[in-house]
Order: structure tokens, then sequence, then C-alpha cells
């Protein structure tokens, strides 16, 4: 059934909204479709995702967030944070060992929840405008009861951020030893920091923290962190674009470097 | 006939307000089988526009205060023309009303050491209010609302069926009120009523029928209240044999929103006030210093200095005027407009920005902030609101017998709320209100529930009764079309403004009550069109005649009262005068004309004057009632 | 400064009906509601609508302005320009009775079955003692004036009838965070609102939140809270066992 559902008004449009409700949904489409497509391809290049001293271009150690931790062992030398224990077997792009975990965690997230179900899945396509569907059953079947489990995709995706921010100060070491900053640095440094603001901003960080409490008055201390990760939260769809843009920009750049395209500028 | 709907209840209560809700609360309570005969949608009652809150000596900010110190407020801001037995039961048992509204679910703001918060309003001597934001009223109707659910599902459970003891009965009206003559002393038999959704009718049979149906406001254009207040208990009542009392007395709020024009009469709380709002003149002046009476001379501050100070250290400082009671300040600034100090839009300026940070308004007053973001486009965290005097209250209503909320005249019709009268005497204190519909609300339902175990089942309604009754509510289809219901109900709003309003006189009064003459027969030839479904213009022609009726019970009152007291202001008589303080003024019909006659006001015990100073009393009474009281003990 | 205006309101009852047009006097500062009160005085005096308070604090005069759903009482005719056609219809999630009113009673209906406040077992009337701090998440979802412009954008029964059975919708999803976080209520909700109030089918795709006129959180605040309550007791086997060794609050 439909909003033409017998007993109520008969409107024959699906919507009278005059405003250009579809544009939203249009956009959100396109920039989660060119991340996927883009992502993709990265995912399946199984190259250029580690910047050393072989690269000409190379200032400092940079390793794409697409790759990192490279735990195959076909892994590039050095990559390899946490050593491979994967082993050899394993013969497809290292970045696919890990990819699902970071994507879980978006794919879970109660922001791109919206997003996609609404953009991708029209459902609804903007609010008061009919969906195209016959059946609804939300989120109570597999797969989709899997998004309950959001919360364990956060922890394993602070492990990840956690990860991530050690590249980005390993990097500053430089491929000759010595502190140094550069555009790379920069750029990692930023990647992981929005990764931790978006992290952060959930909402089961915001319930973990003391979202589940009755008696904030018996907490100080977890009320507190609860206003403050609250304050964050609502700027979660903000953080979500931007750390999900500024991923695929961090990797873009390391390939640059890696392939040769250009050289990573050094500050120091 | 057959084809009407019948019903048969212990207690019908006419009215889905705070003290509609409360009533069938104590009746079920009681064991009784209860009716609610809802205008609007359940929850949408008039109660929800309250904001202040609700007045109750918990003393729970300052602990100086108790009943007593309640009690004397209420009389002193009623000018002592109170019932004075319902002013003291009311003060003693808000308490016990609004701590029980915790145990249904409500939730009040809070003090530090976790109990109902308390806020100050204007003729309270302490902060008494217990308040949410300022939407009080919301929560007070929901808790009551979500009570009534509940106790619908512990019916299920025992006997499957949710409306086995209460049923709603959501936009249902009622046009006429059925009796029982055979016996002498009329009494109730139930009512008949329309569901405004189909235009199908309905009768319900019961021995008590609880009045519970707020005011009158929508006789005057400029007002606060809902579509809702026409008066309708006050007409079936008054129809039914029944007497009104004190009918003069309406209040005009002070600040009601003045521009732009379609919000114009919106209430802006008082708790603006109560929070550190100060109104100032076009010329930027504080003119509230200019108007505080002698009476009020002792409990408010003199100077700007003062009043200042008091809002830091209420115990050492006077409070300042624009807490004064609602007649001194609606006056005031009636006074500061028509003297040309108003300001461009025709009200005086209202202004909470400069004591409080925007952060403090939004929390505080956050209805207040987005009703004047999103309708006048003002931002009062930044800039001073405008306001005007709107009606907003009528302190007259069916007179009833103080304890138990019967009404006169009419066995098993009981009145709570609005609708009853006596409590407020000649003007309402804020918050006074709520607390009346808890308290009488309980009372009456308790009452009524006495009355149905002694009088049992109600008398049979004869079809004759009913056909009737249908007669009477189907005649506006009939009409000889040459009059519009939304025409006529504007130019006795006009009216009622202009000649029966805040500032009254003689000459105008004998003029309305001419112009009301016209308007009765005019009302006669309304006619409505289309068909009984949901049909506005049929409502509104029904409406119509409580609302005539209300206003000419309200002239003739005003007419005849000779002197200027509370929510009754005469320029030929600008004096408060000590006779007419014991002079209650009852409307009644007798042989479908509205009479009006004098009734003295019942003699306030000893014990209670002696709450007072003498030296105030002096005010008020006449030596030779005076005679004997020792006051001055507080 | 008044115009005219092009409106088309929507007429009918459950059987048939269609858009019809006026030409109406619109004057500053005017709502919506305004103009229908017009074309009831002038041009049609048995044009349906509910109403009450006529300043947002009752939640009456809900309807679909321009395909939107919005309380006719708040929406002012500047928001639109002068020659643009406003188009007003029912709620178009509820059965309708005539013209803009529509029958809310489902509302009413899920109202009953959420379970009502579970008050502390011995603590009197006037002894309760809370917060501000615990009191004040709940206060927010006691902000509502079940104007239902939130179940009526919910697309799970706007566009599904047949959800209606088993989807509470955003009104009552507040009302079960409201208790479940009152301070002093005794009543779990969490498993209930995922069993038998259909929080699963919610997919946070947040119109509730948009269409709100008092501006609740609906869905960060209250839904997205329940969605993580409900995982703690039902999809979490970790938080289960150390429920199960601690208690479950404070």
């Amino acid at each position: 059934m439909s909003v033409n559902a017998p007993g109520r008004a008969k409107i024959d449009a699906k919507t009278l909204r005059t405003d250009a409700w579809w544009l939203q949904p249009a956009i959100t489409a396109a920039v989660l479709l060119s991340f996927i497509v883009y992502a993709t391809w990265r995912a399946f290049e199984d190259k250029f995702y580690f910047v050393n001293e072989l690269n000409p271009g190379g200032k400092v150690d940079l390793i794409s967030p697409f790759y990192s931790p490279c735990l195959a062992s076909h892994c590039v030398s050095g990559s390899s944070m946490l050593g491979q224990p994967i082993g050899s077997w394993w013969t497809l792009s290292p970045a696919l060992l890990i990819l699902v975990f970071p994507l879980g965690f978006r794919f879970t997230c109660y922001y791109y929840r919206k997003a996609y179900f609404r953009s991708f899945w029209l459902s609804p396509p903007a609010c008061a405008v009919a969906e195209p569907h016959t059946k609804y059953t939300g989120e109570t079947r597999f797969p989709l009861l899997v998004n309950n489990l959001h919360r364990y995709f956060f922890y394993i995706g602070l492990v990840f951020n956690a990860l991530l921010t050690i590249d980005a100060f390993i990097a500053f070491r430089g491929v000759q030893g010595g502190f140094h900053m550069s555009v790379g640095t920069v750029v990692l440094l930023l990647n992981a920091t929005f990764l931790w603001l978006y992290s952060l901003s959930c909402h089961s960080c915001r319930h973990a923290m003391g979202g589940r409490l009755n008696h904030f008055s018996k907490h100080p201390v977890r009320y507190r962190m609860w206003t403050w990760i609250s304050r964050l939260n609502t700027h979660h769809p903000k953080f979500a674009w931007i750390s999900l843009i500024g991923v695929a920009l961090a990797d873009y750049y390391v390939r640059c470097i890696s392939a040769g395209t250009f050289t990573d500028i050094l500050f120091f | 006939m057959s084809q009407i709907e019948r019903h048969t209840y212990d207690v019908v209560v006419i009215g889905a307000g705070g003290a509609g809700l409360r009533a069938a609360i104590e009746a079920r309570a009681q064991g009784k089988s209860v009716a609610i005969l809802s205008k609007s949608l359940f929850g949408k009652a008039h109660t929800v526009m309250a904001e202040g809150g609700i007045a109750a000596a918990m003393g729970n900010v300052n602990n100086n205060d108790n009943w007593q110190v309640h009690f004397r407020d209420t009389m002193r801001g009623g000018k002592f023309l109170n019932n004075y037995r319902m002013a003291e039961l009311h003060a003693k048992e808000a308490p016990q009303r609004v701590w029980e509204l915790e145990t249904y679910g409500a939730l009040f703001d809070r003090t530090k050491d976790g109990k109902i918060s308390q806020r100050n309003f204007g003729g309270h001597e302490y902060p008494r209010l217990a308040h949410v934001g300022d939407r009080t009223g919301l929560e007070l109707i929901r808790t009551l609302q979500q009570k009534i659910v509940s106790l619908q599902q512990d019916d299920y459970i025992t006997t499957g069926d949710y409306e086995s003891h209460i049923k709603v009965f959501a936009e249902f009206a009622v046009t006429d009120l059925l009796l029982d003559e055979s016996a002498g002393q009329p009494r109730v038999a139930g009512c008949f009523g329309y569901y405004r959704e189909t235009g199908d009718f309905a009768v319900f049979q019961a021995p008590a029928v609880i009045l519970a149906t707020g005011g009158i406001g929508k006789s005057f254009k400029v007002t606060s209240n809902s579509w809702e207040y026409t008066g309708d208990g006050h007409s079936l009542a008054i129809r039914a044999g029944s007497t009104l009392i004190n009918m003069e007395f309406v209040q005009f709020h002070p600040t009601g929103m003045v521009w732009p024009p379609s919000v114009k009469g919106i209430l802006v709380t008082e708790s603006v006030r109560g929070d550190g709002g100060v109104l100032r003149n076009s010329e930027g002046r504080r003119f509230m210093f200019d108007y505080i009476p002698d009476v009020f001379k002792k409990q408010y501050a003199t100077t700007e200095a003062e009043a200042d100070r008091w809002y830091t250290d209420p115990d050492n400082n006077k409070r300042p005027p624009e807490l004064l009671p609602r007649d001194e300040v609606a006056r005031a600034i009636n006074t500061e407009v028509k003297a040309g100090r108003g300001t461009p839009h025709g009200g005086v300026f209202l202004d909470v920005s400069t004591r409080l940070t925007a952060e403090q308004i939004q929390t505080k007053l956050p209805s207040m902030y987005h009703q004047f973001k999103e309708l006048a486009g003002v931002d009062i965290t930044k800039e001073p609101m405008e306001v005007g005097p709107t009606c907003h209250y009528v302190m007259g209503g069916v007179e009833v017998e103080a304890d138990t909320q019967a009404a006169t005249g009419v066995l098993g019709l009981y009145a709570a709320g609005e609708v009853g009268g006596g409590l407020h005497g000649s003007n309402r204190l804020g918050g006074n209100s709520l607390s009346d519909l808890l308290v009488f609300g309980r009372r009456a339902g308790e009452a009524a529930s006495t009355y149905v175990d002694a009088a049992g089942a109600a008398a049979q309604i004869t079809d004759d009764a009913i056909a009737r009754a249908q007669a009477h509510a189907l005649a506006p289809f009939d009409g000889d079309g040459s009059e519009n219901p939304y025409t006529i109900h504007s130019d006795l709003q006009q009216t009622m403004n202009d000649l029966v309003g805040i500032i009254r006189n003689g000459t105008e009064l004998r003029d309305a009550l001419d112009r009301l003459e016209s308007f009765k027969s005019r009302v006669r030839n309304v006619t409505v069109t289309g068909g009984r479904v949901f049909n506005p213009g049929w409502h509104l022609a029904l409406d119509l005649q409580s609302l005539l009726l209300v206003s000419e019970c309200l002239a003739r009152s005003a007419l005849a009262r000779e002197e200027s007291r509370g929510g009754h202001t005469r320029d030929d008589f600008p004096a408060m005068d000590p006779q007419w303080r014991q002079v209650n003024l009852i409307c009644r019909m007798t042989d479908k004309q509205v009479n009006v006659s004098k009734q003295a006001v019942p003699t306030v015990p000893n014990e209670l004057l002696s709450l007072f100073d003498v030296t105030e009393l002096d005010k008020y009474f006449t030596g030779a009632e005076l005679a004997g009281v020792t006051g001055g003990a507080h | 400064m008044g115009y005219t205006s092009k409106f088309r309101v929507w007429r009918g009852d459950d059987t048939d009906g269609g858009l019809v047009d006026f030409e109406v006097e619109v004057n500053e500062g005017e709502v919506v509601l305004d103009i229908v009160h017009r074309l009831q005085a002038t041009e049609a005096p048995d044009l349906a609508v509910r109403w009450n308070c006529k300043a947002g604090k009752c939640g009456s005069c809900s309807a679909e302005v321009n395909g939107r759903p919005r309380l006719m009482c708040m929406t002012r005719m500047s928001t639109f320009s002068q020659d643009e056609v406003v188009t007003v219809t029912p709620l178009r999630a509820f059965p309708v009775i005539k013209d803009l009113v529509t029958d809310v009673s489902f509302n009413y209906q899920k109202a009953r079955e959420i379970p009502s406040f579970a008050p502390p077992v011995g603590v009197e009337p006037g002894d309760y003692r809370m917060q501000q701090v615990d009191v004040q998440r709940s206060q927010e979802f006691r902000k509502c004036i079940e104007c239902f412009l939130c179940q009526n954008t919910c697309h799970v029964i706007r566009d599904h009838e047949e959800n209606k059975e088993a989807f509470a919708g955003p009104r009552y999803f507040i009302r079960l965070a409201e208790l479940d976080m009152h301070p002093l209520d005794v009543k779990d909700r969490r498993r209930g609102a995922q069993e038998e109030h259909g929080l699963g089918m919610c997919n946070i795709t947040k119109c509730c939140t948009d269409v709100c006129p008092e501006h609740i959180h609906i869905t960060d605040n209250a839904i997205i809270p329940m969605k993580e309550r409900v995982a703690d007791v039902k999809y979490d086997p970790l938080k289960r066992i150390l429920l199960k060794i601690t208690s479950r609050d404070d």
C-alpha cells in the first residue's frame, strides 16, 4: 500500500512539495557513489600505497589509510607496522583484508544509514515524498539487523584511528630520520584527526560515555563526557562527510607521491 | 429517535482540560463509570496554553511560605470578594495536588536539592509556582491525560476493555443538559450533544454532570483564549436553572502580543516579568512605579534601585511593581497607551533582554522566544517585546457550594475550574488557575461520586426531551439565509471589546446591551450551509448562542456594579467601594430573560480575617464589618 | 500591504475529493490558518479545519502546506512569494474525515499500548527527589504537543498502511525514551520497544525530527539512544555478560 491507501485524502501526486527535494539525495548519491568507485579501484589496485626513501618524490614515510595496517606477506617492505600475520596464501590486495572494518563502521553508522536509505534505497527519497517500495520492514531482519552492532564497528574503528594516528606520527620521522614536516605529514595528521572526530561524535560513543545512565547526577564525570560528546554529536554528519572525503584525498595524495605524479613538499 | 446513540454513566464530565480530567480521575477512583466529553481532541484543551506555573505553597524555594500566606495573597488579589472558603481550601490543598502529579509522571523543573522548583509571580509574596519552563499547562494536561490512559490500561487488565470505566468522547460538543423536573428542584438526568466529526447526535444518561468547560474569552476580539472558550458550561448551567456569579469580572492579561494583527492577543507569560522583565513606555520610562495603588504601597518597591535589588535579594527588598496583580498592570498599560506613550503598534515595551542572558532566556522562556521569533520576527534576547492587554480569564462562573462544587439550583450538577465562580473574587492571581483546576476538579469528582451513591440511577430521558434537544441543535440549518455565523461572531467580539472591555462606563454598557439585543434576533436568523459532517459554520452557529448569553450576563452585571474592583473598571465609578465588597451579583434566567440580582458575600470568619493586618483590611472592609477583628498576628 | 494570493485547498471526504482553487486576500503578518479562516468567513463556511490555540501550543492545526507537514498557525504567509500558489491538504498518512480534518485516532490507540509511568514503590507524594540534570532529557520529550506531524511524515506508516499495527511511530518512541530515561520510573522498556512497538522498523531517516514544530531532537536524542539501549539487552553479547555482573545503571 502507499500514501494513497483507502480512506486517505485522494491526491494522486506522490508529493506536493514544490522545492528541489530531489537535490539533496542526488548529491548524497553522487558523492557516495564516487567514493565507492574510487575506493574499489584503489582497494584492488594493490600498489602506490606506500612512500619511503625508494620514492623519488618521498620526503617522509607515508602510508595510505586504505592500506594500513598492511597485513599480507606481499605488502611493500616497511609498510607493515603490525607485521604480516596473514601469511602468503593471501594474494589479493591487502587493502581488502582491512577495509571491511571502516566500511562496516560507516555502513552501520546512524548518520550514513539516513544518507543511504534516502539516496540509494529511496526509503524515503525525501520527507513527505512517497517511496517506491511496496513492502518495508526496516531494520528488523538480516542483513539490516546487523546495524544494531554498530558499537562493535565503533570499537574496531577506534583501533584503526589509533593505527592511523601512529602512521601520521611515524611520517614526521622523515625517510632519512630526524623530525620533518611535509604536506604529506599534515595530510595524514588531518585525516587521523577527522577520523577521531567522526568516531568520537558517534551515537554509540555517546551512549557508552553516559547515554545509558539514568542518573547523571551520580556520575558527574561521565555526565561531563556525555555533554561533551553530545556537543560533538550534533556535528556528526559534518564529520562523516569531511572524514570520508578526507580519507580518499589522503589516499590519493599518497598515491600521487608514490606513483611519482608529483613530489611531497617538505616544510622542514 | 432510535437511531440516536445512547450511553449510560455514573458521572459525565463535560470538558477535558485540567479540571475535567482531574474530576474524572477522582470519580474513577471512587469506583464510578465516567464519560469525558471533550470538544477538542484529547489533550488539546485550553489548559495546554497555561505557561507560568501552578501556585502551591510548598515552600521549596522560600520556606516562609505556607497556606496562610497563599490564602492572604489570593484574597488580596481578588480584592476580598473571593469566596473565602474556596480560597482557604485552595491554599491548603494545592501542594498535595501538585505532589500527586509527580506520581502520575510529571517532571517539573527542580531545585538544587531535587525538589520541585518554584518561581515568582505577580501578587504572590514568595516564589510559589511549580513550573516546567514556560509550558506548565502542557505538562499538566499531558500528565493528566497520561494518568487517564494509565487507569484505562489498569481497566484493560481487569476487564479486557480499555474503556470499561473511563471513556473519552473526543470532539463531542454538548448542546443541552437534560433534566428531571418531576420532583421539585430540577435534577440532572444527562446531556445531549453531537460529534463534531460526523454530526451525529448522542444522549448521555447520568445522575451527575460535572461542567469543566473553561471560560468565555471568545466573546472578545482580542483574547488569549482558544476557539473552545465560548462559555458553553456557563450557558448550559444558566439555561438549566443554575446561577452565575461575579460575571462582571473579566481578567485582561496585561501582556498579550500586539503585532502583527493576526497574532494580536496571544499570551506573553507573566513569567517574563517574574524572571526580570521590565515594562517601559515609548519615552523609556519604567511607568509601573507611577501606578502602585495605596492598598499595595507596603508590598511593592517604589524606586527602581530597590526593585532591581529584589531579583537577587528578595528577603530584604520589596518586589518591583511590574509584579502587581494583573488588573493593576493591565490598567496601567491601557492608561499609558491612551495617553500617547505607547509603542508604534499600540502597546508598551516589555524587555527581558537587559537582565537575562540569551542563554537564560532560552532556558527559562523557550516558548516565548520561539513565539516571538516565529510569529513576529522579534528576537527577545536582543530587543524588547511589544505587549498590551488581552482578554484572558473570567473570574465569574457557575455559583457553587465551596466544598463540593455543587452548582446552585440543579441537583447533580457540578462545576470546576474556570467555569466555576467564586475562588478568585474580582481578580485571579497568575498560577492560581492551574491549582484551581486540580483542587476543585478533584473535589467535584469526589462530591459527584458521593452524590451518585445517594441518588442512584438517573431518571429516564424521554424521547420528547431528546426531540427538543435535537430540534434546537438543528435549527441553524433552517434559518432564512440572512445571517452568516462568522459575521455575527466577529461583530459580537468587536462590540464586547469596544464597550465591555477593560475600561467601562454606564453609557457604553447600555449601548452594548442594546446591541446584544439586536444580535439575539440576528442569531435566530443564522443559517448554515453544507452537511453535518465536521461543519465549522454549524458549530459556530451553536456556540454563538452560548457566547451571546454569557456576554449578556457579563454586560448586565457590569452595568449593575457601580464601582471599580479587580477585573471590573468603571470610569464613571473609578473608586473601590467597601459597600460593594459585600455584594455578589448573581445572574440567572427567568422566563428566558437574563436577570441580575444582588446577594450578600459570605462573611469571612474571624480566624481567617485575623491572618491580615487590620490596617490592610481597613482599605477593603467597612468599619462595622471589622468591629471585633483583631488582626496583625503575622 | 495586502495582496491577493492563490490558494489551493483540498476539499472532500473519505470517498472522493480534490484541490479547489481560491483567490484570497492576505495581510501583513498572517499565517496560513488566518487565510483558511478567511475562506471560511467568506467563500466556504463549511470548510472543515481543526484548530485550537493558534499559537503553536496545542498541535491541532496540522496539515500539509505545499507538500510539507506543518502547523498552519506557525506557517507565515511571508515564507511564500506573492505569486506562488499555496496548496493546503490534509495529513496524508491518516484517513480523511472532511477537507483538512483527518482521523488521528491511530495515535491515541498507540498511546494506550505504551506502558505508563511506573512510580517507585514506597515513595510518598511530596517525597520525590530528582535532580535537574536527571530530568532534562525526559523534559525535552515532554515538550511534545502531539501534533502528530512526525507520525504523519514517517514513511514507515505513511507509505505502508499495513505497518500501522506493528509500529508505534516517533511520537511514541519519544514517550518510551522519556519513561526509560525517567530517573524514578521502575519499568524496563527496552525489549518492549523493539519487540512490541516496532523500534526496529525505524531506519532513522530523520523526517520526524525535520517536521517537529517543537524542535525536539526525536532521532538523535530519543530514537537512537533507545536503539542503543535495546542493543544493550538484545544484540550485544558482551554487554549482556557485563550487565549480568554489574547492575543496569548506577
